[in-house]
């Protein structure tokens, strides 16, 4: 027998060898949460789970950045077991048990977009490689969530996006490792199209000004679709720069041009400056074609509705959500949170609080970190008690679908948070779609 | 023709606004022979002189809102309504032109400090270090601003006398229904009276005509023994007040936010360089000729033909001014051609 100096034998060697040899081959499905052990940014041992908010703190966004962050921070608190816990008693499936995710507690870590797609990527790349960040998220423009979504592919990192409402996000440049659980723009015509039916009727022509970006294109495209299926006639659509302030040159030629329906298919400070000068120009008192002149805005926010003042007053548009809906999940989010900050949440905060929790749920579910089994555990993943009803995070684009609201400026709120009044809560049914419409692929799970 | 008359109004609105800052641009590069970057910025701190006022206006006592119950919030009632019930009302109303009133000494005293504190201390080095350090005053400024009022547009509503729209139709005989918004037609008139007025000053009074031969030879006049940097910093006072007043005045068009300052920095440099540099005629005269050009290249038949030419009309204005004629339209001869 040979005997090596060191005291092994050949027979000891071989031996080892081949149970080396059989434990690598022995088929890793009998035991559970064998998969990659190493996977980028994998915990490990850590008494701890980094998070990245990456949010628009400067720039035309930076409130909205401000109240996505506040969700996310109540939404950690949540996962960790402190305060009231929110929606965390309302959510049903839950594997979340209030003690952080598989028994580690959550951290986090801020970044700046600046509402730029490059700073967005730079402070995106910065959480994953310096700060080690499991998962990302945060919003505000459709832009810069594409842009990171497919950093997010490249990386091996899941995005949550937060506000980003372009048919692209979930279309053309879906991605594996992004989920959006915020609306769309196809949604949002969908769920206006019977409403504006009802309230002016099918004789109408509509002038659009269109924010000239990805989200504003998208949106033009599926407001028109809706409203030239209703009968509508488009007169016109008009692409304004991003940012142009004053719009009364865009608002002019709408006198004139025969519309009796104005859209602005305009976002945030956008949107304020049109609707605010449209407004004023007198579109809101005109007669046109023997019928009232109407303006709507496709998508509409509390904040923005702050900004626009009395002039969103009787102004139809959409909306994710709002903090005055009536059901459980809501209102656990809205007592916490108005609790924490004395004001209630806004859309953005709502969407970016609910991906915070459902990305945990999803990893407890999985029972592991490891982005490709998180992945699944979120794809077609159904979930109630979270606002607007019984929500699926559907697996061939990672959309979800749910109820979603119209709404109209309130004519007569009955507080100062009081600013839109729902009219309408339209059933997921109506919203949804086929995901080939948009086209896209999806790419794989192993990044 | 009513859609052309409209066009023009906008035009001499937007003109209006441009002329005001670019007037301001060019009276402290005509004396002090500085390039003001912060000028965009003065605008914005004029429009947040009308915030801050009626912020002031408005202070208010904190009141349980009972229609709230989800969480403990407070609706408030400003203490003029309380003190004063409608007239208290009135008050608030006209924040916007109260607002004027605030805002000249304390747009003057902002002046001062710039061109005490810092710019001073620039005159003698290149444009590229005045730019640099008057554009990194800017950011300074808007980010203070930020970090006070938030990053989000706060309305300011015209009082509500001028609230509505004006029907010029009947005016300009082009029957009913051509409306304009009162405020705009306000505001161009309060461009033109302003304009006029720093014209006045400058033609009329003995200080005008004293920086008006420093402008024209700052050495001869120094010789006589006259303190002309004392008149030219006071020239910067006015400029920053004028843009201010630029500010206030165009808060009921667009809600201010911290950034409106660059919005408007950039086209009134064009606007500068267009009129020709140090040329006070000039910046009137191309800040109404570039706002009425840019509304009618923002006309749909106009962008029928030539797609998106009202996103570079003014820049392609100034490329061609600047190849025909380097030193503007209005320029003295020899600025800006060396």
């Amino acid at each position: 027998m040979v005997k090596f100096p060191n005291g092994f034998s050949r027979r000891t060697v071989l031996k080892g060898g081949a149970a080396l040899t059989g434990a690598a081959m022995a088929p890793t499905v009998f035991v559970r949460h064998a998969f990659g052990a190493e996977f980028r940014n994998n915990p490990g041992s850590n008494a701890t789970v980094p998070f990245g908010f990456n949010v628009p703190q400067t720039g035309a966004y930076a409130d909205e950045g401000a109240d996505e962050l506040r969700a996310y921070q109540l939404a950690v608190k949540h996962i960790n077991g402190e305060g009231d816990g929110g929606m965390l008693n309302t959510m049903t499936p839950k594997a979340l048990k209030g003690n952080g995710i598989l028994g580690k507690k959550v951290t986090y870590v801020t970044g700046d977009t600046q509402t730029k797609s490059d700073a967005a990527r730079a402070s995106a790349r910065r959480m994953i490689e310096k700060d080690g960040v499991i998962m990302y998220s945060g919003g505000s423009s459709s832009g810069v969530a594409i842009a990171q979504q497919s950093l997010a592919q490249e990386m091996g990192i899941v995005f949550m996006c937060g506000l980003t409402h372009s048919n692209d996000t979930t279309g053309k440049d879906k991605r594996r490792y992004g989920f959006r659980h915020f609306f769309n723009a196809y949604m949002s015509g969908a769920a206006l199209g019977p409403v504006l039916e009802k309230e002016m009727g099918a004789d109408r022509r509509a002038y659009h000004l269109t924010a000239d970006y990805t989200w504003g294109w998208t949106q033009e495209e599926s407001i028109k679709n809706t409203t030239e299926g209703l009968g509508w006639e488009t007169v016109a659509a008009v692409k304004t720069p991003l940012g142009a302030g004053d719009f009364s040159q865009y608002i002019t030629p709408v006198l004139n041009s025969g519309a009796d329906v104005l859209i602005l298919n305009h976002y945030g400070k956008d949107m304020v400056n049109s609707l605010t000068q449209a407004v004023q120009f007198g579109l809101r008192d005109k007669q046109a074609n023997g019928k009232n002149f109407e303006i709507v805005v496709p998508l509409f926010s509390r904040l923005m509705a702050q900004g626009a003042g009395e002039n969103i007053k009787g102004i139809l548009g959409s909306t994710n959500w709002n903090w005055s809906l009536q059901d459980a999940g809501s209102q656990a989010f809205v007592k916490s949170f108005g609790q924490e900050y004395g004001f209630p949440p806004s859309q953005a905060a709502h969407t970016c609080y609910v991906q915070a929790l459902l990305y945990a749920n999803a990893c407890e579910t999985a029972g592991t970190f490891y982005p490709p089994e998180v992945i699944k555990a979120l794809e077609g993943f159904e979930f109630d008690g979270m606002g607007n009803g019984k929500t699926l995070y559907r697996a061939e684009d990672h959309q979800c679908f749910k109820d979603v609201l119209v709404v109209r400026g309130n004519q007569n709120p009955t507080s100062q948070f009081d600013l839109l009044e729902v009219v309408q809560e339209v059933p997921r049914s109506q919203v949804e779609y086929d995901p080939s419409i948009f086209g896209g692929e999806l790419g794989p799970y192993e990044a | 023709m009513d859609a052309i008359l409209l066009q023009i109004l906008n035009g001499l609105d937007k003109g209006g606004a441009y002329a005001l800052i670019a007037l301001g641009l060019t009276l402290i590069f005509g004396t002090l022979g500085v390039v003001n970057f912060a000028h965009g910025a003065l605008f914005m701190l004029g429009a947040f002189c009308a915030v801050s006022l009626q912020q002031l206006l408005t202070l208010s006592k904190r009141i349980k809102d009972e229609s709230v119950t989800f969480f403990d919030a407070y609706k408030e009632v400003p203490y003029l309504k309380i003190w004063f019930g409608d007239f208290g009302d009135t008050i608030i109303d006209y924040s916007v032109p109260l607002a004027i009133i605030l805002a000249i000494p304390v747009m003057l005293l902002i002046g001062l400090a710039m061109e005490r504190g810092l710019i001073r201390f620039f005159y003698k080095r290149s444009h590229a270090e005045q730019i640099l350090v008057t554009f990194g005053l800017a950011i300074v400024l808007q980010e203070i601003i930020k970090a006070i009022f938030g990053a989000n547009p706060i309305p300011q509503p015209p009082p509500d006398v001028v609230a509505g729209s004006a029907d010029i139709g009947l005016l300009f005989g082009l029957g009913q229904g051509v409306v304009y918004p009162w405020w705009r037609l306000v505001y161009l008139a309060f461009s033109l009276v302003v304009i006029g007025l720093v014209f006045a000053f400058l033609q009329f009074t003995t200080f005008g005509m004293v920086v008006r031969a420093g402008m024209q030879d700052r050495e001869t006049v120094g010789l006589l023994g006259i303190n002309i940097e004392r008149r030219f910093t006071i020239v910067f006072g006015i400029a920053a007040v004028v843009a201010g007043l630029a500010g206030v005045m165009y808060t009921p068009i667009l809600p201010p936010d911290y950034h409106m300052g660059m919005d408007f920095l950039v086209l009134s440099f064009v606007v500068v360089v267009v009129g020709g540099m140090g040329s006070l005629p000039g910046a009137v005269t191309a800040g109404f000729l570039l706002g009425i050009l840019q509304s009618f290249a923002s006309m749909t038949e106009v962008k029928a033909i030539i797609p998106g030419i009202d996103q570079i009309i003014i820049y392609l204005v100034a490329v061609v001014i600047l190849l025909v004629r380097p030193r503007g339209l209005l320029g003295r001869k020899g600025v800006m051609e060396s």
